[in-house]
């Protein structure tokens, strides 16, 4: 069975009386380990579909599962639950907050998940070496340059080891050269085997991962899966 | 997250404010100390009114006083006779459910004098020695005078520290205390000795007050010495306390003998008595008790009810309202004060929620549930209003200095453990209660539109 298995999604918003098709009857599938990008452009619906999946959006119709559990019925604690344990975020603007060192930053999905603090420290400590940053833990994010805010931040997405980990345009908010090395790190990650899925609006991007799933007005538009074409090797 | 990791981000948060929180906390902290400083200040009150009343006797005590003959019986008046020693010895008698009675026989115009110094008691009694029991006297120096004493009419009294500080000087103002004992005085004309003196009555305050003077240097000659009111400093205390130190007792017989004459009929002088004092046995009986000694005393006089028990009942009851009342208007008072902090905290809140709707949205994101950040934003909100609360404890001490340092009272601040758990628990429900609403809303936050807020 496929990590995620996406059946006939809708999510429908009424505006003053109109209806907006947000996803309209989506249906797709992401295997473990695969590196896949998210493309469309804005206001489209990528976005609306990357909360779906990330338990942060419910959808209107439809349903979809995650490792299994079928996310439609769960409840909200359910759905906090799935988010801080099989769900990593990585967002354009760091979302860190400003006030916690960048350790502390790293152990914040740690203390939901009621983790004793040595080993939180541990776990954090491991991370932050992941993307190269172990000598910058009593920094405040604002201290941190733009790639390095974004480096933490994809720390305390994998600090849990989750089954799958979501990037809304992670690269939006930085110059092409550090975007470029951010995106180095992901592909890196992906090799170690971590589900990796990339929300993009810029087709550049998009090409670096193995497979594009493109939306367009809510519905997906052309599927491409570069390893079946033998034009990447997976 | 557990409640210990909820309130370190509690303190952390309240740190991290710390001019904002320290204004908020200031509304529960003068609403903790102003309960508390209330509370002790009518505690100080109720024991100086108790403290008064036992002085007074108590409640056991009764005295029977003189009635206007009601009208149905008004054809009798001539034969009325009024309240007699022969009613105390009946009462002796027949009534057992009393403890001890002594006849009270009062002049308003006794003036005692030596050499150039006067003096005119407030309280000066024709009694029985059995006056020193039930009026709660205390010998200092001397003795009591005896029934021989009273069976002979001798010109002996027993007489306060007022009469003393008038007569021979108080010891505010000689450096030392005088015992009068065998010192010879003139009231209204006749020779009386002194047998006997009471001990100095005051309230606690004053007694403190005296001791820590004790304590200081003697004042600085060269400053103009004055004495405040008629016999020193010493009477500035309460009525009950001057009252009291007023008293000069003697015998019931010499009082009738050498002070009655004038007004009595050629061949006797008048034998009424002011009054009769006496106690019951047992305070649960006292309607019994009264009961009792009216009968009694209905037969010695025939019938016709020209007398009346006095209880200090009354007095008690007054005590307790008077308590009670201050009680509630002071502790609505203060309530307000601290609800009004609870509203200032549940403000702060609101505002720091506010503020932080992006770091809720973070936190939820990562996986913080609606428990989660529920608990986190009230466990602030009790934060806050529990240190203001701790701190309020302290700082009602420093409140009741402060008030005692503008109204000095009789009656010392008495600060109680009672009052200050109350004063606590309510801190406490006010940060609960003023934290819900906050909480709720930052809980219901949905994470999409939280992370997205500018």
């Amino acid at each position: 069975m496929a990590l995620v298995e996406v059946r006939n999604l809708s999510k429908i918003y009424h505006l003053g009386g109109e209806e907006i098709r947000a996803l309209d009857d989506v249906s797709a599938e992401i295997e473990g380990g695969e590196f896949i990008s998210i493309i469309g452009p804005s206001g489209s619906g990528k976005s609306t579909l990357m909360h779906i999946l990330g338990c942060l959006d419910s959808p209107t119709h439809g349903t979809f599962s995650l490792d299994g559990t079928e996310i439609q019925n769960a409840s909200r604690a359910e759905q906090a639950k799935i988010r801080n344990q099989k769900i990593g975020f990585v967002f354009q603007f760091f979302n860190l907050l400003p006030k916690l060192s960048v350790l502390q930053n790293v152990e914040l999905p740690m203390i939901y998940s009621g983790i004793s603090a040595s080993e939180r420290r541990k776990r954090a400590m491991a991370a932050l070496e992941m993307v190269e940053l172990q000598n910058r833990t009593k920094h405040r994010p604002m201290q941190l340059s733009g790639g390095q805010q974004q480096r933490v931040a994809i720390a305390r997405a994998l600090v849990n080891n989750p089954k799958i980990v979501f990037a809304d345009e992670p690269t939006g908010n930085l110059d092409s050269h550090t975007g470029s090395a951010i995106l180095a790190l992901f592909k890196r990650l992906s090799e170690e085997g971590r589900t990796i899925v990339l929300v993009t609006h810029d087709p550049n991007i998009a090409a670096r991962t193995t497979r594009r799933i493109e939306i367009r007005d809510g519905k997906i538009a052309e599927q491409v899966d570069e390893t079946l074409a033998g034009l990447k090797p997976r | 997250m557990n409640i210990f990791n909820a309130i370190t981000i509690g303190f952390k948060e309240i740190w991290a404010h710390k001019f904002r929180s320290l204004l908020t906390m200031l509304g529960i902290i003068l609403g903790v100390s102003s309960l508390v400083a209330m509370s002790a200040l009518i505690t100080g009150m109720e024991n100086g009114m108790k403290e008064s009343l036992v002085q007074m006797g108590g409640i056991e005590r009764i005295r029977v006083e003189d009635q206007d003959i009601p009208p149905y019986q008004s054809h009798l008046a001539d034969q009325a006779v009024g309240n007699t020693v022969n009613d105390v010895y009946a009462l002796q008698q027949s009534a057992p459910l009393l403890r001890a009675i002594t006849p009270e026989m009062r002049t308003r115009n006794a003036t005692m004098t030596r050499s150039d110094k006067r003096f005119s008691s407030w309280n000066f009694v024709g009694t029985w020695p059995s006056a020193i029991e039930i009026n709660e006297h205390t010998i200092e120096h001397g003795r009591m005078f005896n029934e021989i004493d009273d069976e002979n009419a001798r010109n002996v009294c027993v007489i306060g520290t007022a009469a003393r500080d008038a007569l021979f000087g108080s010891p505010e103002e000689l450096g030392r205390e005088i015992n009068p004992v065998g010192e010879q005085i003139n009231i209204s004309g006749e020779i009386f000795t002194i047998i006997g003196m009471f001990k100095h009555y005051e309230s606690e305050q004053e007694a403190k007050k005296r001791e820590l003077a004790k304590s200081q240097p003697p004042p600085d000659p060269s400053t103009v010495q004055r004495s405040r009111g008629r016999s020193g400093s010493r009477s500035s205390g309460g009525f009950v306390w001057g009252y009291k130190n007023s008293t000069v007792y003697i015998p019931l017989n010499t009082m009738w003998l050498k002070f009655r004459a004038a007004t009595g009929t050629e061949n006797m002088p008048d034998p009424r008595l002011s009054q009769i004092t006496m106690k019951v046995r047992d305070i649960n009986q006292l309607e019994a008790t009264i009961q009792q000694a009216r009968n009694v005393m209905m037969i010695t006089h025939r019938g016709i009810e020209d007398f009346s028990f006095q209880t200090q009942e009354n007095w008690a009851d007054q005590i307790n309202s008077s308590i009670r009342n201050a009680r509630m208007s002071g502790g609505f008072i203060a309530a307000i004060s601290l609800l009004v902090g609870g509203i200032g905290i549940m403000n702060i809140m609101l505002a720091s929620i506010t503020e932080r709707i992006r770091e809720i949205g973070i936190r939820k994101a990562v996986g913080a549930t609606f428990s989660d950040v529920f608990i986190q934003i009230l466990v602030e909100s009790m934060v806050i209003a529990v240190v203001g609360g701790i701190v309020g404890l302290f700082a009602s001490e420093g409140i009741v200095r402060l008030l005692q340092m503008l109204s000095p009272t009789e009656n010392t601040p008495v600060i109680t453990v009672d009052a200050m758990v109350v004063a606590f628990a309510f801190s406490l429900v006010v940060g609960i209660l003023a934290g819900i609403f906050p909480a709720m809303k930052a809980a219901k936050l949905d994470p999409i539109q939280a992370l997205r807020y500018e």
